[in-house]
């Protein structure tokens, strides 16, 4: 499923119809002010772990183009980029698992959750910021609060919903024998 | 929502433009406007956009809730940026003339000029954004995209998007709904670890019927001979005209503009202080 | 002539499996033919349905033996392109097949990958969308479309390929009974124009034999165990005996002690020959049969007065809605999609609320309690069952509502093992959800509605897209609950079910309730029928055949004969 076949494409589309309907309906306050969660990086880690990293980069960038597009704020490329970069990360950092075997152990859930983590603050902290400074001028400090702001809500976000959606799908993909009626 | 990208039918020059000159120029533009912070030209490029808007047909009346969101989202970056660094603008003029207070927080000529500089790159930009969104059909941008060059895959993952958006937003609502009356909560009163696996209650079912439906959607694409040839036509796709190849023109003027501008200026800001 | 598509001892097994999923099969289809599949679930239909599409091995990949040829062709040397342009396939989820953005766009679609380029392009789109009446609607999206035009647009969009077979898949799944009607006769008619060879996979053998059949291939547990033309097969027992539900006439004639015999033609009410001794036979069963004591008058559940109910778009879904359900009542709330029935529901179950109007349950006003709190007294059960789980195992997932409420975990456990009992789940009780059937999945999401221990449950389309013994088996389980004093409120556009399980159906149609009586009395009034998008029964018609003088009564003394005598 990992190749780019019209399954992919499909996934990619459908991906980012995904990442835009949680970025920009889903309201989930966080305990920083005027900031709200961001579960479609749970999402999109999922989607990058199933489809494979081309499909977590275009869910990513198309899906978080379409926000900022949506809300008419023109587009935040420096944000847009970051957004693309831990899609595609977590497609490449999550190669080996074999989720269609139904099989997500607890080690895996680790070695997940510290590479969503490394990605996070690779993507906010600094790819976002930098490419804030270069596009835009802004003060250092103000854009790097910011990322470190947004990376550490990420984090969370996607440690509990990319995490439990995994363990879902794995849950989910049958495993045969085993299986019997009780009284 | 059948609309969510705002999109207004009418017949005006703008309109006429294709998908794809629209969307070249819509990048020109953002990357000249990018490139300089020349308070002239972002002037000159804000009254510019205006124009446009006016030759377009579009009112602001039309995008004003998307005027809205933009104007709050300002003012909250201007805030921002002076709470975190009210002396940026000394940092870029080299200059310091005080106008009130004292310390950190001492107001300078030089501090507003980049504020109004900050302020004009807004103007410059995002009028020309929701300029793109109000005359761009969106049956017109995955075409568009792959007329520009993006493999045709990848720009029908776009189409795809555009397609999927309204039901995928239908399923949360439902599901959202269903989850509620069990009794689901993702409102304050729940603690933030509680919020999130709310949310992944909502979550779970969204996505395994997601799924599905790529299963679905993947094999109905192949039994109509998607990824046949190398290339696929558009029935939306239309042939560039004279006017479009002018526009493409004009905006990669802009953006040679800019980059003179940042030559005789010795630095993307045109300093009115020295 | 020689055959289009042929069948030579094909066998196939998925990789994933452990055994073929369709055995030994043998069959050929010609030119201008029209076949229907049909089977109960389960049966091997679809994987075959991919098989003739190229799906299977293209897309799917498995083990086969013996031969799959397409004019003369192994389908497994050709590409699945090639195929395609020899079968136009169209799927059961018309919203999966239509990937356009708009009409226009989707007609196109295939063309495009063709790289089938202006002015032709256009040309080819408008004039197919003539052929099956969308060309009003180009420019339109799917979300504006009805069911029936969404159907039509996807058979637009095989039909730009000048293809030989047409493949539908459970055409009338999603369709309400006048439409489905109106699609069999567009299938009929786009046959007739393009004598391409029609193959139709459906179980509703009743509405597929609305228009013309040549034959019936019947499977059964991946074989093939008739191929033979409908008048013969509705002769013998092996449709019954497949789970596969005859026409209501048929049923109707059998009860009535009528040998059914091929030269009767008895694929179509219009055409079955009725003997006079026949006729005579069901004269004499209608006479014999008591009518059935009414049934007492419980207090008033819900009450529901001048509900108004308009959508942010502006849509008024509901106007001036007064109904009231008693305790106890098993109730079908039926009419096309946009009549106003789903709303009603999400109205009552407070998911929207009303501009207007009250909704009180045994008198108390409702307006005031949030979501949660209205849930503890009216249960909500969605459609698709996948659109309700969350959780890995069963005993989680119907222990949700109570453990969101804080019920002591104790006290959980008791009431969950009560539910499970009561949906006939126990014996499954540590199984992960992903293991069961579609049907006992949806009996998760009644229990986890249950051991809430609401008043009254409302479910929408609780039978859509099972065969039929997957539609008595939940049809008879909610019948079971509702003798338990539980008020069943059903959302739906099955006839069969409104007619033979609920007591009385409230029919809506533009925002308005226009009729509130039995089944038997809705589905006899032509005016209510035609209104309502539904279809008369053919039971009406055999009673006026007949000669009887009140084919209502008949209609209602049938489904009460099967309830008392024929279910138990």
């Amino acid at each position: 499923m990992k190749n780019f076949s019209v399954k992919t494409i499909v996934a990619t589309g459908i991906g980012a119809a995904l990442f835009f309907v949680l970025g920009r309906f889903v309201v989930i306050p966080s305990p920083v002010p005027n900031t709200n969660i961001s579960i479609q990086y749970g999402l999109l880690a999922f989607i990058a772990a199933v489809y494979g990293p081309i499909a977590g980069l275009l869910a990513g960038l198309i899906g978080h183009f379409f926000i900022d597009f949506s809300w008419g704020w023109g587009v935040w490329w420096s944000w847009v980029i970051a957004s693309a970069f831990f899609g595609g990360v977590m497609g490449l950092l999550t190669r080996k698992l074999t989720l269609e075997d139904g099989e997500f152990s607890k080690k895996d859930a680790v070695g997940f959750n510290v590479g969503q983590a490394v990605a996070h603050l690779l993507a906010w902290v600094l790819i976002a910021p930098v490419l804030d400074i270069l596009m835009y001028a802004e003060p250092a400090n103000k854009v790097f609060i910011q990322g470190l702001t947004s990376a550490a809500i990420n984090i969370v976000a996607t440690g509990i919903v990319g995490t439990l959606l995994l363990f879902a799908y794995s849950a989910a993909k049958p495993k045969k024998g085993s299986l019997k009626k009780e009284d | 929502m059948t609309n969510l990208f705002n999109y207004i039918d009418r017949s005006s020059p703008i309109h006429r433009l294709t998908g794809a000159t629209k969307f070249v120029c819509l990048l020109l533009w953002s990357f000249a406007a990018m490139s300089t912070y020349d308070t002239r030209m972002l002037l000159a490029l804000a009254l510019l956009s205006f124009a446009l808007f006016r030759l377009s047909k579009i009112g602001l009346r039309d995008v004003r809730f998307m005027l809205g969101f933009t104007a709050t989202f300002m003012v909250i970056n201007n805030i921002l940026v002076y709470l975190f660094s009210p002396q940026h603008g000394t940092e870029i003029y080299g200059t310091s003339h005080i106008l009130l207070g004292s310390g950190r927080y001492a107001l300078t000529q030089e501090q507003l000029f980049y504020h109004l500089n900050y302020f004009l790159k807004y103007l410059a930009t995002i009028p020309i954004v929701l300029l793109f969104v109000s005359t761009t059909n969106p049956s017109e941008f995955a075409a568009s995209l792959n007329k520009l060059g993006v493999k045709y895959s990848v720009a029908y993952s776009v189409a795809l998007a555009l397609r999927y958006i309204p039901d995928v937003q239908l399923e949360y609502h439902e599901i959202s709904q269903a989850q509620q009356a069990r009794g689901i909560e993702m409102s304050k009163k729940a603690s933030l670890v509680s919020r999130l696996r709310s949310a992944s209650s909502i979550l779970i079912p969204l996505i395994l019927s997601s799924m599905e439906k790529i299963e679905v959607v993947s094999n109905a694409m192949e039994l109509r001979s998607f990824g046949k040839h190398k290339k696929r036509t558009w029935y939306m796709g239309r042939p560039f005209r004279a006017a479009d190849v002018a526009s493409m023109v004009f905006c990669v003027l802009l953006v040679a503009l800019a980059f003179t501008l940042n030559h005789i200026n010795g630095s993307r800001f045109y300093n009115p202080f020295r | 002539m020689d055959p289009i598509l042929r069948f030579e001892s094909f066998t196939f097994q998925y990789s994933s499996q452990a055994e073929p999923t369709v055995f030994d099969i043998s069959f050929s289809v010609s030119r201008g033919e029209k076949i229907l599949i049909a089977g109960p679930s389960g049966c091997g239909k679809s994987t075959l349905a991919n098989c003739i599409n190229g799906l299977i091995p293209f897309s799917y990949k498995g083990e086969s033996t013996g031969r799959v040829t397409l004019n003369g062709r192994e389908t497994k040397d050709l590409s699945i392109f090639e195929i395609s342009k020899v079968v136009g396939t169209v799927l059961q989820d018309s919203d999966g097949q239509f990937v356009g953005l708009t009409v226009a766009e989707d007609i196109a679609f295939a063309l495009e990958n063709d790289c089938v380029a202006d002015p032709e392009l256009h040309e080819r789109v408008r004039s197919v969308a003539e052929l099956v009446d969308v060309a009003t609607h180009l420019g339109h999206a799917p979300g504006e479309l009805s069911g029936g035009q969404k159907q039509r647009v996807s058979l637009a969009g095989v039909l730009v390929d000048d293809v030989d077979i047409l493949l539908f898949d459970e055409p009338l799944a999603n369709l309400d009974p006048a439409t489905g009607k109106q699609a069999m006769e567009l299938i009929d008619e786009m046959q007739k124009k393009t004598g391409a060879a029609v193959i139709i996979i459906e179980h509703r053998l009743e509405d597929v034999l609305h228009r013309d059949v040549d034959r019936i291939i019947l499977m059964r547990d991946g074989r093939i165990i008739a191929d033979a033309p409908p008048d013969e097969l509705l002769s013998g027992p092996l449709l019954t005996e497949t789970g596969i539900r005859e026409p209501l006439y048929i049923t109707a004639l059998k009860y009535a002690g009528a040998e059914i015999t091929p030269d009767m033609l008895p694929h179509s009410i219009r055409t079955v020959v009725l003997s006079d001794e026949v006729k005579e036979k069901v004269r004499e069963w209608y006479r014999a049969m008591p009518p059935a004591p009414p049934a007492e008058a419980m207090p008033e559940l819900l009450t529901v007065r001048d509900l108004s109910f308009t959508y942010p778009s502006g849509h008024r879904a509901l106007k001036g809605i007064t109904v009231s359900i008693r305790r106890g009542e098993l109730t079908a709330v039926v009419g096309t999609n946009g009549a106003g029935k789903s709303t009603f529901a999400k109205v009552v179950c407070g998911f929207e609320l009303q501009q207007q109007g009250t909704v009180a349950l045994e008198g108390q006003d409702m307006m005031a309690l949030s979501i949660k709190e209205r849930a503890d007294r009216i249960g909500y059960v969605m459609q698709n069952p996948n659109q309700m789980i969350s959780k890995v195992q069963i005993f989680d997932e119907v222990a949700l509502g109570l453990r969101t409420r804080g019920v002591p975990e104790e006290e959980v456990t008791a009431r969950v093992e009560d539910a499970l009992q009561v949906c006939g789940l126990w014996p499954f009780r540590s199984w992960p959800i992903s293991a069961l059937s579609f049907g006992q999945k949806k009996r998760v999401t009644i229990a986890s509605i249950l051991v809430l221990e609401p008043d009254m449950i409302i479910l929408d389309e609780p039978t859509a897209g099972q065969d039929y013994r997957h539609y008595t088996d939940i049809m008879e389980f909610l019948t079971e609950l509702n003798a338990r004093g539980i008020t069943v409120c059903m959302v739906t556009h099955d006839m069969h079910l409104m007619l033979e399980y609920a007591r009385r159906a409230i029919v809506f149609s533009g925002g308005e309730i226009i009729a509130d009586d039995t089944g038997a009395n809705i589905l006899t009034d032509e005016a209510i029928i035609r209104r309502a998008s539904l279809k008369e029964t053919s039971l009406y018609d055999l009673a006026l055949r007949c000669g009887l003088d009140s084919p209502r009564d008949f209609v209602q003394r049938f489904i009460d004969y099967e309830r008392e005598a024929v279910r138990k």
